[in-house]
């Protein structure tokens, strides 16, 4: 491979995998406190892409204020699903909880679906975003490089919030024991819905992010996304905050790489993922990050 | 074997009675659904086999009928047809060379086709349990679907194949979907079902008492993956035409929903959840075309009918539970009456 194929592919690579990283972060998160796989996670996703889209669209708000517009909405729609849908089954078998999952997942789906069609539509990206940086043969647009750096700065807090503040050590308190916790005078309740709001939003932004890589948002965008966020979470160890990071840029990197290196390949692209996980659960269930399954996570 | 009882020969000679007894009293389109209703209840019966009997939440049933219906399919169609149909990349010799016009050849070879497919995924996808199980077979579901599209040698990639033979009657539909029924339920009371009651209620339990689990989920999920495959020819020779895209997570999905709307674990359930479902999906299809409300024309809003079916899956799950008949099957309801009755 040429050098300024790699550092193409590089560039590439790590684009994607942040993204995927974003998103990755509210499924560990979520599995963490509840034990649950969120399914409506990637929906939240695609409904965070839609509502920046209006913003700028319909509000006429500037990008900025549309990306807070879309985070904020999304962090309601995180616990609002969490009190709906989630919060009553607290003492269901977890197969209840799946199945709800599901069931948010398709209303959200089917919902975007009648309301704004079917047809893909064109996302709006920009123009100062737009701008394409030219390093001898690699040629990035200035968001490639934006989003990678962004979801360092966003990881670095999420991580300051989980360790350094005391909401952080009651998540943390939560995921090790949610009975204890809740004798120890903490409301698990609400401990939980942060803990929905704050992945909500990381997944809004990803959604915003990945709008901007690949301007064209459909209500069905987040199944697939959301489901490959959801195998680097596991990848990375399910639980572990960092793990999800790690494991989004594995297979975003994984994806970039394979499909650069042996086009044939690249109707596979999106199986890739699977494979990953199937194999991650099949011999090392706990992940490269993972702690052993009923101890600590985080 | 247990000794058919008068009850159980009264709803088979009903069942049957209803199959040639349609054929007279109901139009085309009504037959249709119907038809669908058959290929369905098989479907969920066997998903409940695995889903609600076993368990053991596997989100996989697309993979296994998108099996079948494509093996039955490229059996069932002949070489000059396959030649004329594929259209990405001539099909593969062993494709060309794959002929039978025995329709029942071709569903059984579906299902063992499946059979064999569960068999082998069963090594992995047991190593893991609960949700996990659920995301693994997720992803091996999808991983068919992927398959399927990029092997335009084989498969005719995402066009599909067409014109497939309409074998699939009310007959073979109504008459499969009976068998299967008795089938499943002969294997439910079995010691085998049993065994798979216990590995729902407690796996770690049933082992330690003897159960050789994995032995028992192997069962479980190769006979409705064989079921499955069937379900899935029955499919292909019914809508006489598959495109890869029909066998995605949606049709889990709402297998799903069927079964959990009945009751995970009951057959008759999985049934009446059948008729509710499909049955109700026809009927509700008004919402997916213009209304008119008071006066008020609202423009077609086309996917308002899954709307409505996640919220009843939600609100299923919410506020009961356990489904229409929850693990109870509608003799054991008679019993229940029976009891009160005498009281």
């Amino acid at each position: 491979m040429e050098f300024s194929l790699f550092l193409q592919n590089m560039v590439n690579g790590f684009s994607l995998g942040s993204m995927y990283a974003l998103i990755a972060i509210g499924y560990t998160m979520v599995y963490g406190v509840l034990r649950l796989i969120n399914f409506a996670h990637g929906d939240i996703m695609m409904v965070g892409a839609y509502v920046c889209f209006f913003g700028m669209v319909s509000l006429n708000l500037p990008f900025i204020a549309a990306v807070v517009f879309a985070v904020t909405i999304c962090a309601a729609l995180g616990i609002i699903t969490d009190t709906i849908a989630y919060k009553p089954l607290r003492k269901a078998p977890r197969i209840s909880l799946l199945i709800t999952a599901i069931g948010i997942s398709f209303l959200l789906e089917n919902l975007f679906n009648v309301i704004f069609g079917s047809e893909p539509k064109a996302f709006i990206v920009p123009e100062y975003l737009q701008t394409v940086l030219t390093f001898g043969d690699v040629t990035v647009a200035i968001s490639a490089v934006l989003v990678p750096i962004i979801t360092l700065i966003l990881l670095a807090i999420t991580l300051f919030i989980l360790y350094r503040t005391k909401y952080g050590m009651a998540i943390r308190a939560l995921a090790f024991d949610i009975h204890t916790v809740n004798l120890m005078g903490i409301d698990a309740n609400l401990i939980i819905a942060i803990v929905f709001a704050l992945g909500s939003m990381l997944a809004a932004i990803g959604g915003v992010f990945w709008s901007l890589n690949y301007p064209s948002i459909e209500p069905m965008m987040g199944v697939l996304i959301g489901l490959k966020a959801f195998a680097a979470a596991v990848l990375g160890g399910i639980g572990s905050v960092g793990g999800a990071v790690l494991g989004g840029f594995i297979i975003g990197f994984t994806e970039v790489v394979v499909v650069s290196l042996s086009p044939e390949f690249s109707g596979f692209k999106d199986a890739f993922a699977f494979i990953f996980l199937i194999l991650i659960l099949i011999f090392k269930p706990t992940g490269i990050l993972g702690y052993n399954f009923e101890k600590s996570r985080f | 074997m247990r000794v058919p009882k008068i009850t159980h020969i009264i709803f088979f000679a009903l069942a049957v009675g209803f199959l040639v007894a349609s054929h007279y009293i109901f139009d085309d389109y009504s037959l249709r659904v119907l038809n669908n209703i058959a290929i369905f209840i098989i479907l969920a019966v066997s998903y409940n086999l695995i889903n609600g009997v076993t368990g053991q939440f596997s989100l996989e049933p697309n993979g296994f009928v998108a099996v079948g219906a494509y093996v039955a399919a490229l059996i069932l169609l002949d070489a000059d047809a396959k030649n004329y149909q594929f259209d990405l990349e001539s099909p593969s010799a062993f494709i060309l060379w794959l002929h039978s016009s025995n329709f029942l050849l071709a569903l059984l070879a579906a299902g063992v086709c499946a059979t064999i497919l569960a068999l082998v995924l069963s090594f992995p996808v047991f190593r893991v349990r609960g949700d996990y199980l659920a995301i693994v077979t997720l992803g091996f579901g999808f991983i068919i679907k992927i398959l399927a599209i990029n092997y335009p040698s084989i498969t005719n990639g995402s066009l599909g194949l067409s014109s497939i033979p309409q074998h699939a009657t009310l007959y073979y539909t109504g008459g499969i979907a009976i068998i299967s029924v008795i089938m499943v339920l002969n294997i439910v009371y079995s010691k085998f079902g049993r065994a798979m009651k216990a590995v729902r209620d407690d796996e770690d339990a049933a082992l330690a008492m003897g159960v050789n689990t994995f032995a028992v989920k192997t069962t479980a999920f190769s006979t409705s993956a064989f079921l499955e495959g069937v379900g899935g020819g029955l499919w292909a020779c019914s809508f006489a035409s598959i495109v890869p895209n029909e066998f995605d997570f949606y049709l889990t999905f709402q297998l799903l929903i069927i079964i959990v709307l009945g009751g995970l674990g009951s057959m008759t359930g999985a049934i009446l959840g059948t008729i509710l479902v499909i049955g109700g999906g026809e009927w509700l299809r008004f919402l997916d075309e213009p209304i008119s409300l008071f006066g008020h024309t609202f423009d077609a809003m086309p996917g308002l009918r899954m709307i409505v079916f996640s919220v009843i899956l939600i609100l299923v799950m919410l506020f009961a539970r356990e489904g229409i008949f929850g693990k109870r099957e509608l003799t054991d309801t008679f019993r229940w009456f029976g009891k009160r009755l005498k009281r």
